[in-house]
């Protein structure tokens, strides 16, 4: 026990002598823990907020029944169904308004409804009565109660100016949602006897027949709600940032590999002396592990706390993104369990371990006789070039084996992934190659100097370098992907979106009404219903969407491949067009055949065109409006959009809103429709952006902490050449240069590679993740503005050991000489 | 007779929303409740008036037991129950109502016990009383009089593994029970409306599993209403319908408190009653059995001092437990000793 203390107070002296690397160190590893920890707490918060929001319909597993044709239903259908035998509970779900801000209520009947509904174990029954007190009460997530600025208890009114229940916070409530008695729903809804679904519970068996007939085919059941779907649908969005979060880590441990090789070097004399001492090889080894625990414990902590902060930070963004693109409500409140702090520890220790493993073995087997050399490490540089090679070729060859091998999201993640990695452990060759080229065509002896040392300073430096690489071609790489799909998705959101006004009623008679209206009415030059209706083709979630044979859509609606006349094919034959994503998901092509289940039976079409449908997580098909009619009995008839005179938009829609107010549940005109589908993209890359930003921030921190490490070492290097009669200050100066010529040699290396990721994101992971190919975009002014960010980031990480080195004293330089071996 | 524990549980549910021990459900019924009425000696029952709900009156229920026998002799017995709770003295229309209605059904044979619940809003129509002709009704379940004088009715009631069907006909008149139908719960005063039909004859069938079988007996109809029944101290009740061989009816019950409280009512074939008093009667538990994690009498010998009445008696299948969400024991039975026949027991509060 003894022995192990003063063994570790010994090794822990070393520190002592060298903050700095302690600092490297423990950075590196906080950086790494952060990163990864806040993309995980990303994660676990919208798969806890999916859980949620699923439990609503299909905790305890509920069968839910809706209207056959969209919309609500009178609540007659409910009593009479009870009446009958069948156990339904009656909900109603929508939208109300309160201060402004948009949230979806939903009306339950705590007495019918099956018991677990939406609320946690043992919660349920005590929470369903709850809405049944006397003023009842309105469950809400603690962070939406948080969000409206309410507390518990309180009453607020909706914007309709319905006095909802006092607020009650239960954090088995999805977040966004208002839970209430299906009474105040009514109320809080405008819907008075209205519903819009009945749910029962799974074990009951519902008799088809039995109810098409008590609500003469005006319900059906549904097998399974989209909503609970939420999760699979995206998986691939996580995925992506479970690939950030890792492309961070491996950045983070680079840094801490660097800087643990280095004390292992500078420590190895330390380590000899305590075993010419007596201490056995195991001892050290123990005590190299407690020391680990003890990083592990302080970057642990760190880098839970900056996990927690960069999560809070983009979480509003991840949020907003969630929500546009699947509808996802997700908690903007960080809640985080227990699991997801300890893995940040587990991840933390597992970087400290791994980038000391190669110590830790060394130790064990430290020949006690040997002299020290504390910077052999470095005369191995050959080797270690070879070895970097080798390893570098596996990559690739792993990487072309996966290439043809793979097919799924993860074999291509780690495709690229092995892509890179062969790349960045390539790099302290190609910089080694360079060097070697300027060395032999330099004249001036400073400048052969200047490469020759150069190549002796590549290893130090290689891990940071390699970092910044990594940073710098994933910045090329994504941003590419990024703003190719910006460009492509903002092209077709303008052809897509060509009505003028689109609107959704809250019945399908109402629906009736209006359009009878809206065909007479002298500003409206065209009525388009988008009825639809849902499917099911091989477990995938399908909408079917009807089109009128209408100049908006031949003249505008973007195809990828069509055959010829596929309007009038579409419109006169048992034509479909299909979704990219749908089309690549069952692997058919334009003039294949397709069964298609409708709501009767199944109808054989042939493909007659190739969509494109970006940002749609489920599959889409379009025919013609008469033949969705003939064929989907049970479409939901509720969608229409309009052509208008521009000059007309906001005049038609204020006349529809006076005459019809209640029987349009929504209308919005093309300008809103546009910004809203922008604004869900501009989110999604805000995290992309953020995250790239904090990842070449890490990159420079590595370099920086490199830098300032060598910088000590160095002075062996330079105080020859500053005795032969260079200044410092021109030294110094040929470091910056050299320092420079690393970072463009980096960023040079970076370009091709950069290509290479946004190559495979645009060709295999959103292929795989999302269904859709974007054309490849390049953007050289981008890699100008990388190469730049590179020498910038080089610039100022070298800044302070370069000022170091040209103040430093000419008594450190000649100190040199005086311990010269 | 009265389900007071369930009421009383349920209640709290709704009211204080906890999970709640039995003894602080009784402490919430003996409560009074200054908005609803009260039962008060002398306060007259008016057919077929009464026959209807009390939306004066806090809890109320209709209450159906029946001892029945197959054409192969087997014995069954058939339980329907609806109750009303309200925790407002008025009734609304739509979801604003405040009633809650609660059904429960049931069938018994040698070898099982069958049961259901179902739970239904007032103001919606799933559930509710109509008088004149009487029909009450909570989702596909009813108990209607098939003429103006209720002398004939129909019963049904459905569920996954079970259902009936039972025309009830009776031939003798409503029977008030305590004195005009004004029954005393205890020694504090608490009480309740309380009035039986003891001589309804059943002639219907029950599905059991899908097989269908004819059932011919006798049932016993309970109505009772009241606002604040309970005394404090008051855990649960014995309760007891008897069909005596001679066609004489006797109901008993115990409320089990620190002091137990018993009353009970003997019947003529006529429609005669008598009230029993307290000291007149006596309760023993012969046999306990554990159900369901409750330590439960199933055999009783019950005495009537002064008719020299003595019985034992035996249920037709011990676990008769109704595990609903307030659970308790109701089943048939039958007694020997110096009378014999069928009824029914009804226990709560273990």
């Amino acid at each position: 026990m003894k022995q192990i203390f003063w063994s570790l107070a010994a090794l822990l002296s070393h520190w002592r002598k060298h903050p700095t690397s302690l600092a490297t160190l423990l950075i590196g590893l906080s950086i790494a823990t952060a990163l990864w920890s806040g993309v995980q707490a990303l994660n676990t918060q919208a798969r806890s907020s999916y859980t949620r929001a699923a439990a609503i319909f299909n905790q305890g597993n509920t069968q839910n029944i809706i209207a056959q044709q969209g919309g609500y239903f009178d609540q007659d259908l409910f009593i009479r169904l009870r009446r009958s035998g069948l156990k339904v509970s009656p909900m109603l779900e929508g939208i109300i308004y309160l201060q402004k801000k948009e949230l979806k209520i939903i009306g339950v009947e705590p007495l019918t409804s099956p018991k677990n509904l939406a609320l946690e174990e043992g919660h349920s029954l005590k929470s369903s009565f709850d809405i049944l007190d006397k003023e009842g009460k309105a469950l809400i997530s603690p962070e939406t109660l948080q969000r409206l600025g309410s507390k518990s208890g309180d009453r607020i009114r909706t914007d309709h100016g319905t006095l909802l229940p006092p607020l009650q916070p239960l954090s088995s409530v999805p977040p966004g949602v208002i839970m209430t008695d299906i009474g105040v729903a009514q109320k809080a809804l405008l819907r008075f006897d209205k519903l819009s679904r009945l749910i029962v519970d799974q074990r009951a068996i519902l008799n088809r027949e039995l109810l098409s007939r008590l609500t003469n085919s005006t319900l059906k059941i549904i097998e399974s709600e989209e909503g609970n779907d939420l999760e699979r649908l995206t998986d691939s969005f996580h995925l992506n940032l479970t690939a950030f979060g890792m492309l961070a880590f491996v950045v983070g441990f680079f840094i801490v590999n660097a800087s643990v090789g280095l004390a292992f070097e500078q420590r190895l004399p330390t380590l000899r002396t305590l075993r010419a001492l007596g201490a056995p090889a195991y001892l050290l080894v123990i005590a190299m592990l407690i020391e680990i625990a003890g990083f592990t414990l302080i970057a642990g902590l760190i880098g839970v706390t900056g996990g927690f902060l960069i999560a809070q930070e983009l979480l509003p963004n991840v949020a907003a993104s969630l929500e546009g693109l699947y509808g996802a409500q997700i908690s903007s409140q960080l809640s985080l369990d227990k699991n997801w702090f300890f893995s940040a520890f587990a991840m933390a220790g597992a970087g400290a371990l791994l980038a000391n493993a190669a110590g830790l073995i060394k130790t064990l087997r430290l020949p006690v006789l040997n002299v020290a050399k504390p910077i052999a490490w470095r005369e191995m540089h050959y080797g270690y070039l070879r070895r970097q090679a080798l390893f570098s070729l596996l990559a690739f060859i792993i990487a072309i084996l996966i290439y043809f091998l793979g097919n799924n999201l993860l074999s291509g993640f780690i495709f690229i992934a092995c892509g890179l990695l062969g790349a960045a452990m390539l790099l302290p060759f190609i910089l080694t190659l360079l060097l070697l080229f300027g060395e032999t065509q330099a004249q001036h002896p400073l400048v052969r100097w200047l490469f020759a040392d150069g190549r002796q300073e590549i290893p130090g430096l290689s891990l940071a370098l390699m970092a910044l690489l990594l940073t710098l071609s994933a910045n090329i790489g994504i941003g590419g992907m990024v703003s190719g799909f910006r460009e492509t998705f903002l092209a077709w959101l303008d052809e897509r979106l060509v009505a003028e006004i689109y609107y959704e009623t809250v019945t399908a008679d109402d629906a009736r009404e209006i359009e009878a209206w809206a065909r007479n009415d002298r500003e409206i030059k065209a009525v388009l219903p988008v009825w639809r209706a849902k499917t099911m083709i091989d477990n995938y979630p399908v909408e079917i969407m009807g089109m009128t044979f209408h100049d908006t859509y031949i003249k505008h609606f973007p195809l990828l491949s069509s055959k010829e006349n596929v309007w009038e094919n579409l419109h006169e034959n048992d034509s479909i067009l299909i979704s990219e994503q749908l089309a690549q998901r069952l692997k058919i092509n334009i003039n294949d055949k397709l069964i298609l289940p409708t709501s009767e039976n199944n109808w054989l079409v042939t493909i007659a065109g190739i969509f494109p449908d970006y940002g749609n997580p489920k599959g889409q098909i379009r025919i013609d409006h008469n033949r969705l009619a003939l064929h989907f009995s049970d479409a939901a008839r509720t969608h229409y959009s309009l052509r208008v005179a521009p000059i007309s938009i906001s005049s038609v829609i204020t006349r529809m809103k006076t005459v019809y107010g209640e029987k349009i549940l929504r209308i919005i005109d093309q300008e809103e429709v546009k910004k809203i589908s922008i604004g869900i993209f501009e989110k999604t890359f805000m995290i992309t952006g953020a995250l790239n930003t904090l990842m070449l921030i890490v990159s420079a921190v590595a370099l920086f902490t490199s830098l300032l490490t060598l910088s000590n070492l160095r002075l062996k290097q330079i105080a020859p050449v500053w005795a032969i009669g260079v200044s410092r200050q021109r030294l110094a100066a040929i470091e910056l240069i050299r320092i420079l010529i690393f970072a463009a040699g980096v960023a040079l290396v970076a370009i091709p590679l950069g290509v290479f990721i946004t190559w495979g994101l645009v060709t295999i992971i959103n292929v795989l993740a999302f269904g859709w190919r974007l054309p490849l975009h390049v953007y050289p002014t981008h890699w100008l503005i990388v190469f730049v960010t590179s020498l910038i980031t080089a610039f100022f990480a070298s800044l302070a050991p370069i000022i170091q080195l040209a103040r430093s004293k000419p008594i450190d330089l000649l100190k040199v000489f005086v311990n010269a071996r | 007779m009265l389900d007071k524990y369930i009421i009383s549980t349920f209640i709290l549910l709704i009211f204080f929303a906890s999970k709640a021990s039995s003894e602080e459900n009784m402490n919430f019924l003996s409560q009074e409740k200054k908005e609803f009425e009260t039962p008060i000696p002398g306060g007259q029952i008016i057919f077929p008036r009464d026959h209807g709900a009390h939306v004066k009156f806090r809890t109320e229920w209709w209450y159906l037991t029946t001892n029945l026998r197959a054409d192969d002799g087997k014995e069954y017995g058939c339980q329907w129950t609806l109750f009303r709770y309200a925790s407002e003295p008025l009734m609304r229309s739509g979801w604003d109502d405040r009633t809650i209605w609660m059904g429960h059904a049931a069938v018994t044979n040698l070898n099982e016990h069958l049961y259901a619940e179902t739970l239904a809003r007032g103001g919606i129509g799933q559930a509710a009383v109509e008088n004149e002709p009487f029909n009450a009704f909570i989702d596909d379940w009813s108990f209607t009089a098939l003429d103006s004088n209720f002398s004939k009715a129909l019963v049904t009631a459905s569920a996954q593994d079970f259902s009936y069907k039972l025309q009830l006909e009776r031939n003798a008149p409503f029977v008030l029970q305590g004195v005009s139908g004004y029954s005393l719960k205890s020694h504090g005063g608490q009480a309740s409306y309380y009035y039986s039909q003891p001589f309804f004859r059943v002639d219907g069938e029950l599905k059991i599993h899908n097989q269908s079988i004819h059932v011919t007996g006798q049932g016993w109809m309970d109505r009772e209403w009241s606002s604040q029944i309970l005394a404090p101290d008051q855990k649960g009740w014995d309760w007891f319908s008897l069909h005596l061989a001679d066609g004489s009816k006797v109901m008993l019950f115990r409320l089990r408190g620190n002091l137990s409280y018993l009353s009970g009512n003997w019947i003529m074939p006529n429609g005669d009653t008598t009230v029993l008093n307290e000291n007149d009667i006596k309760f023993e538990p012969l046999e306990e059995r554990n159900i369901d994690h409750h330590r439960i009498p199933t055999r009783w010998r019950l005495s009537i001092l002064s008719r020299h009445f003595i019985i034992e008696t035996k249920s037709l299948n011990p676990n008769s437990w109704m595990s609903v969400r307030f659970p308790y024991w109701e089943g048939p039975i039958s007694f020997a000793g110096t009378s014999q026949g069928v009824g029914y027991l009804e226990m709560t509060g273990y």
